[in-house]
């Protein structure tokens, strides 16, 4: 078993970065690996509380038959996999680039810190991956 | 010798630095151990008959060229379709590289 930190930056619904990071994490858990998820800038909103699903007009779709997945729906089945596979995923908001988007309501299991925390996972693990913006 | 897992998430139509990024492949790839993993529209450019010459540089060389199974998916591009050299691959690859130790880049 091996520890990987991925620093993800991009906010939600902007890049198909996000998704390939959620495939990254999710394939990790599944080999049975623990994982550091350090969110910075924009990404702190992946896990925001506050989002809500919507119906689709353009293609008169409900809400329920359009089941469009909020990326918090995303993070919480992570957190919930990794919670089945036995193994640590711990999912880190930069604090600061929180307090100024407002997204303090995050989903169950994220947690707060700083980029020295950032530096700590990035030293205790095997490997490290910073997917950035552009 | 060092590993690295060098990841291409954009295509050469899309910027310019691209083509920087597969010259870092091509010269780690005389010192190391590179993978260099085609994702996302980074794919775009591993099918035949596309214009890349920096892609086709490193084809056939030192360095070990993957493309996203999911990304070619997702683009409706078969994996018989791909440039001799490029090899599809599953996401998993590079969690056993990172796994690993291998040193990673983003693109």
């Amino acid at each position: 078993m091996a520890t990987i930190t991925i620093g993800i930056m991009d906010p939600p619904y902007e890049s198909a970065n996000t998704p390939t990071a959620f495939r990254l994490v999710e394939a990790a858990i599944r080999k049975g690996h623990n994982v550091n998820v350090f969110c910075y800038e924009g990404a702190t909103a992946l896990g925001f509380a506050g989002q809500k699903p919507h119906a689709n007009a353009v293609h008169g779709a409900s809400l329920e038959e359009e089941d469009h997945p909020n990326p918090k729906e995303w993070v919480k089945s992570l957190l919930a996999f990794a919670g089945e596979k036995n193994v640590k995923l711990v999912w880190c908001n930069c604090g600061m680039c929180v307090d100024e988007r407002g997204v303090e309501n995050q989903v169950e299991g994220v947690c707060r810190g700083s980029p020295v925390d950032a530096w700590k996972y990035s030293e205790a693990s095997d490997g490290v991956l910073l997917i950035g913006t552009e | 010798m060092s590993r690295y897992i060098l990841i291409q998430s954009k295509s050469p139509w899309e910027s310019g630095d691209v083509g920087h990024f597969y010259a870092l492949a091509r010269e780690l790839g005389e010192r190391g151990d590179v993978t260099f993993f085609l994702v996302q529209n980074g794919v775009m450019a591993a099918r035949i008959g596309a214009s890349d010459a920096g892609l086709d540089g490193i084809l056939g060389g030192k360095v070990r060229v993957l493309a996203d199974d999911f990304s070619l998916r997702e683009r409706g591009i078969e994996a018989g379709s791909l440039k001799e050299g490029v090899r599809s691959g599953a996401i998993e690859e590079v969690v056993d590289l990172l796994a690993g130790g291998a040193k990673a880049l983003w693109h």
